[in-house]
């Protein structure tokens, strides 16, 4: 439409009333999704906007919103049933995952000596002669479901608009009704976004994105950041990220729950002095425990197919000094991009999933057990009702620069190999970590968004003060437990 | 026991039992609803001081009028008209002090037996003995119009300002003096103003008769097949009729630009469709009234019709409010409760029928193909006949509903109830058949 309407007016964000840019898909105040407001987005009125019009904001990085709302249905997946394996609902996988060529083995064997399933015995952190007070990272101010610290961008434009006129909150579906109590319109009904729907955090030397994507009602993916200072007064960042299992009573609770209690545990134990191995074995079993607990608050109600207790995956890394160590449980991911892309990427941990599992024991070929609908049914998760508990832990050494990238399956769902997670990762993505991971999340959307989508994005060696890279001593730990990368 | 609330309603929860999952494309959403009340005045007869039943010396506010069927039928035999006044004196009995209320003998017409001044005495032992020396007067002699019974109850209840108002109708025989649109005519006038149980004797009236005024007055029919049986079942009746503590309540369902309703039904304690009794409540919302609530819960089957949306949309489909009008001309929301629709892929979510919605599927079900049954065994159509009853046992015995299951034995020889195959009796007593027809819409709640 040609035609705008008569008074032409800001575009606010339908959450917290900040003027929107035209083109945002995010706010970029709260976060909130804004990709579908009324069509008519009249630019702003002469003066009104600080903005400034013509200038998209940072959100407009991740493109065009919607994309591939429209792609085809996922053939749904069936209950998978063998080895305990958990049916997981975001059957995009399947389809994402065949239409990305399959699953060259050299993406593998980019990574050196293969992803990691055993633990590996870490080098005493080397102190870096700077032994200072680290900033401590308001980690613990990311409580989900409470509005998370304002994302502050390393982007000059940046400046705080005048607070906006208190606007009546209107629907952003119909752009008529008023919001109800319940978070429902008054005119339409339709649901209006939520908080946990796109989230953000920064902190020094990490950054994170979370999104609902576009085939969910819900996200039931979390993620938790920190940074802390170990005894020696060396910094040590860290991401957790969970991803809920649909299939499961409250998987948005349990993702939330997991990674902040994963999140603490990590951090407690590294600023106690332990290994970051050690650190990263107890995180996982927290993060365990606090979804087993969730089992046995209230039971489901009566009459919803809730009968599965609440489960997540949950992957994280935590970068300590020269070296940067990951843990899993479940089909989250870590990935190692460096920044010199001559250099091999790596895929760092091995999926707890059905495919992974016949590759494992040689009974299909990646491509067969892929194609497989039962592929993406995974093995182990965090939950009262897991098989067994395994963590998997791995550290890692690299010898240049790079970033970490860590997520659930609604990203690696599109970038399955660790040469498509770099083509997908921006250049500058150790400088400018959250801008990566909103790119990242954008690549997902454009994908077809077919899942929550979470991505956390570590540089290394960890971009806050006085990490020094190289190290200053080769780190090999007793046994040579670390993996060059 | 202090009472400080300011108003003395029960305490109503709602709760939805639904699957909000609903595949591309998909657009009916159907939930069952919970309601319960509770803090109400039934107490297995024990008075209870309650709103409903003031403190001595306080004005009543609950009024009830007891319609005695003395047609001239009720002379045979000659016990009915006995057991009639007999049960009638164990109703007056069971009405506790402070309550308003009113004995009519009807016939072609409605005559006041107690007090017989054109109002309601208020229960005491003096007022209770002299009315049940007043049924001694009633004899049997005349016809029967309905109609006129529930005219003069209405005239009589509002005579007195009373907040729950509640008429107890027994009948034996057929409403033969009075045209069918005239006792239409009463009844689209009566209901809302007071309600109304309504128990047929022996075997000679309608059911689909009375059901249809029981239905009307949203209240309770059944058969007392042997007066002998009559004497009970008025105080049971009277008993939940005094447990009564608030009146006119409404399920107000508010839908979204779009979406409809396509049906709202009763389905516990019995079935009972509510769909045409809509009143509109402002822009996109109407009231189903449900009469008067003592300590009681029901379930209501609510289905709606929502635009289709995208997978991964989330909607409101209908808040839904129980409400209580308010002198002012306001509503006070009792409470509430929402239905949803979430749209997804993932067919093992979507396909998933709820087990209460399940359920009491099957239930609406079974009242319906044991009436179209009974329907058919009388035109002679003995193989629908059979059809029909035989899924009425195969619904009964897989939802548990044990009750009806022995009224169906009464009329059908079963020969497999988990398939439902069963031989039409040859000879079926009128009593047999006529309880499981009042009684087909009786449900049971889902088996835990
Ligand atoms: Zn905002
Ligand atoms: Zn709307």
């Amino acid at each position: 439409m040609p035609e705008s309407p008569p008074s032409a007016t800001t575009t606010l964000c339908p959450s917290c009333a900040e003027p929107l840019d035209p083109g945002d898909r995010f706010c970029e105040h709260c976060g909130a999704d804004v990709q579908a407001p009324p069509p008519a987005a009249a630019p702003p009125s002469g003066g009104g906007s600080p903005s400034g019009a013509g200038d998209a904001g940072p959100a407009a990085a991740t493109g065009p919103a919607g994309a591939g709302a429209t792609g085809p249905a996922a053939a749904p997946p069936s209950g998978a049933d063998g080895d305990g394996a958990r049916p997981r609902t975001d059957a995009a996988g399947a389809d994402a995952g065949a239409a990305a060529g399959g699953y060259p083995a050299g993406g593998e064997a980019a990574a050196g000596d293969g992803p990691a399933t055993d633990s590996f015995l870490l080098a005493p952190p080397q102190g870096q002669g700077q032994g200072q007070a680290q900033p401590q990272g308001d980690g613990d101010t990311l409580a989900l479901g409470v509005p998370l610290p304002a994302t502050k961008l390393s982007d000059p434009r940046e400046e705080e608009p005048e607070t906006a006129p208190e606007a009546e909150t209107v629907c952003v579906a119909c752009g008529l009704g008023g919001v109800d109590a319940d978070g429902y319109c008054e005119h339409c009904g339709h649901a209006q976004p939520r908080q946990r729907d796109h989230q953000e955090q920064e902190l020094e030397g990490v950054a994170a994105v979370s999104d609902r994507g576009l085939r969910h009602h819900r996200n039931e993916d979390a993620f938790a950041l920190s940074t802390a200072s170990l005894p020696d007064g060396s910094p040590a960042v860290a991401a957790v990220v969970c991803d809920g299992v649909s299939t499961a009573y409250r998987p948005d609770d349990a993702s939330a729950a997991a990674s902040a209690a994963g999140g603490e545990s990590l951090l407690a134990a590294l600023e106690r002095g332990a290994p970051a191995d050690e650190a990263m074995r107890g995180a996982l079993l927290a993060a365990f425990e606090a979804v087993s607990a969730l089992a046995e608050e209230e039971p489901a109600p009566d009459g919803a197919a809730h009968h599965n207790a609440p489960a997540c995956t949950c992957v994280s890394a935590v970068v300590t000094g020269p070296v940067f160590t990951v843990g899993w449980i479940g089909d989250s991911r870590a990935y190692w991009i460096p920044d010199d892309r001559t250099q091999p990427s790596a895929r760092l941990t091995e999926d707890d999933s059905w495919a992974a599992r016949m590759v494992a024991a040689g009974l299909m070929t990646e491509a067969e057990a892929y194609a497989d609908e039962r592929a993406h049914a995974i093995t182990g998760w965090l939950g009262a009702d897991a098989v067994e508990v395994d963590p998997h832990v791995a550290a890692f050494q690299p010898e240049s620069p790079g970033v970490i990238v860590v997520c659930t399956d609604g990203l690696w769902n599109y970038a399955e190999s660790a040469a498509e997670m770099a083509a997908a990762v921006p250049r500058d993505a150790r400088t400018r970590p959250l801008h990566s991971a909103r790119t990242l999340v954008g690549v997902a959307l454009d994908g077809g968004g077919h899942d929550n989508v979470t991505v956390a994005v570590l540089p290394f060696p960890a971009a806050v003060s006085r990490a020094g890279f190289p190290p200053d001593q080769a780190t090999d730990g007793p046994g040579g437990a670390v993996n060059g990368l | 026991m202090a009472r400080i609330s300011k108003s003395n309603v029960p305490q109503f929860s709602v709760d939805i039992y639904q699957n909000e999952f609903l595949p591309e494309g998909g657009r009916e959403v159907n939930a069952i609803v919970t309601v319960t009340s509770t803090g109400g005045g039934t107490s297995g007869g024990q008075p209870l001081p309650g709103p409903a039943f003031a403190a001595e010396g306080a004005p009543p506010s609950a009024g009830v009028v007891i319609m005695v069927d003395c047609s001239g039928s009720m002379e045979y035999p000659p016990t009915k008209m006995r057991n009639a006044r007999d049960a009638t004196a164990v109703a007056i009995d069971t009405i506790r002090d402070g309550v308003a209320f009113a004995v009519v003998a009807g016939t072609h017409q409605a005559r006041e037996v107690y007090p017989a001044n054109g109002g309601l005495a208020v229960a005491d032992p003096t007022t209770r003995a002299q009315a049940k020396q007043a049924l001694r007067k009633l004899t049997a002699g005349g016809g029967t119009a309905i109609g006129t019974w529930l005219r003069l109850a209405d005239r009589l209840l509002a005579s007195a300002d009373v907040a729950i108002r509640h008429g107890i109708l027994l009948t034996d025989g057929r409403n033969e003096h009075e045209k069918p649109e005239d006792l239409k005519a009463t009844l689209d006038a009566c209901t809302g103003r007071f309600t109304c149980d309504a128990r047929g004797v022996g075997t000679d009236w309608e059911v689909k008769e009375l059901t249809a005024i029981a239905s009307a007055m949203l209240g309770s029919v059944d058969i007392v097949a042997d007066p002998a049986g009559l004497a009970a079942d008025f105080q049971a009746m009277m008993e939940n009729a005094m447990g009564k503590e608030v009146a006119d309540v409404s399920l107000r369902l508010w839908t979204p630009q779009g979406s409809e309703i396509a049906f709202v039904k009763q389905v516990a304690p019995t079935v009972e469709d509510l769909s045409g009794r809509r009143v509109e409540a402002g822009p996109r919302a109407g009231d189903y009234p449900t009469g008067s609530w003592g300590d009681e819960s029901r379930d209501y089957h609510v289905s709606v019709r929502v635009p289709s949306a995208g997978v991964g949309q989330e909607m409101l489909a209908a808040r839904l409010s129980l409400v209580l009008p308010q002198p002012d001309g306001t509503v006070e929301v009792l409470s509430q409760g929402l239905v949803r629709a979430v749209w997804t892929d993932d067919m093992a979510a979507s396909t998933r029928i709820n087990p209460q919605v399940a359920h009491y599927t099957g239930q609406a079900e079974l009242a319906q193909v044991i009436q179209q049954g009974l329907e058919a065994r009388k035109s002679g159509d003995m193989d629908g006949a059979t059809a029909k009853l035989g899924r009425a046992v195969q619904l009964a015995s897989a939802s548990g509903n044990e009750d009806t299951a022995k009224l169906l034995a009464k009329v059908v020889d079963v020969v497999d109830a988990a398939s439902g195959t069963v031989r039409l009796k040859a000879r079926v007593a009128d009593a047999d058949e006529m309880t499981l027809e009042t009684r087909s819409t009786k449900t049971v709640r889902v088996k835990k």
